[in-house]
């Protein structure tokens, strides 16, 4: 039961994140946080079909962790979702064809195995 | 499915401008992820394992501590969004997941939970990645303006 949480939380942050980031980089940078213009762009974001897919996925994510941590240790149910991390990076790379350099590559295996050693 | 993205232009300013904006992001999304994860936790060991009925879940959301979880995470989501209208997704997942060192350390503080040197030195490995990633811009598709 456990490990099936964990598959469903990696799967849908996964994608839930990725269709954010699309989604927001869509909509372009943020940079008026008056209330008005804050407005505005909330209702322009709420529109966007891919944050409309990201809400659903992170709903999923959301009640699957919700689960996860009711019937496993915090110490295990938080790190166990850096799993995300490499399939998130080589998606950012493929699908919004962003320039992962060596830094960054090099910075998301540091931090996969810090959080192995972690949990 | 390449997200369609404007190349924007920024002066050395704006890039200072921008580098500010996004450290700033960058804390409140870990310190809500951190916060809200905490509460979320708390509630739901108090409620202890709801079944696997979706309204159980649902219910469980009425719970003080889950519903403050739920508040810090909303405000997660805000920032997080806000966050990666400017910044590259794999330079946020990166910068970010310092929240996994302050989460190991707020048990060690306030649980009172040992951390021993394999979590010392994932502590370490995490804060080195997170450095070497924080270091360098957070979009690839800004550009210095032409001048």
């Amino acid at each position: 039961m456990i490990w099936l949480l964990v598959a469903i939380q990696v799967v849908s942050q996964t994608i839930g994140e990725v269709f954010r980031a699309a989604g927001m980089r869509q909509h372009g940078e943020i940079r008026d946080f008056r209330p008005g213009a804050l407005g505005r762009a909330v209702g322009a974001i709420a529109r966007n079909k891919w944050i409309i897919g990201s809400f659903c996925a992170m709903a999923v994510a959301f009640f699957s962790f919700m689960k996860l941590v009711a019937i496993a240790p915090v110490s295990f149910a938080v790190p166990v979702s850096a799993a995300t991390l490499i399939p998130e990076t080589i998606l950012a790379r493929v699908m919004l064809r962003e320039r992962v350099d060596w830094r960054r590559w090099t910075g998301i295996s540091l931090i996969a195995a810090g959080v192995y050693f972690i949990a | 499915m390449p997200a369609t993205s404007a190349i924007q232009f920024h002066t050395p300013r704006d890039n200072e401008a921008l580098k500010a904006k996004t450290r700033l992001f960058a804390v409140i999304v870990v310190l809500t992820n951190v916060a809200g994860n905490a509460a979320l936790t708390k509630g739901m060991q108090q409620i202890g394992d709801p079944g696997n009925s979706p309204l159980s879940l649902v219910r469980a959301l009425f719970h003080p501590w889950v519903a403050a979880g739920v508040a810090l995470l909303i405000g997660w989501t805000a920032s997080h969004m806000a966050l990666l209208s400017w910044a590259d997704l794999s330079y946020v997942l990166p910068v970010t997941s310092i929240a996994y060192v302050l989460t190991a350390l707020a048990g060690r503080l306030f649980l009172n939970e040992t951390v021993s040197l394999k979590r010392w030195a994932g502590i370490l490995l995490v804060t080195a990645g997170v450095t070497l990633v924080g270091l360098a811009s957070p979009a690839s598709t800004v550009k210095e303006s032409p001048r």
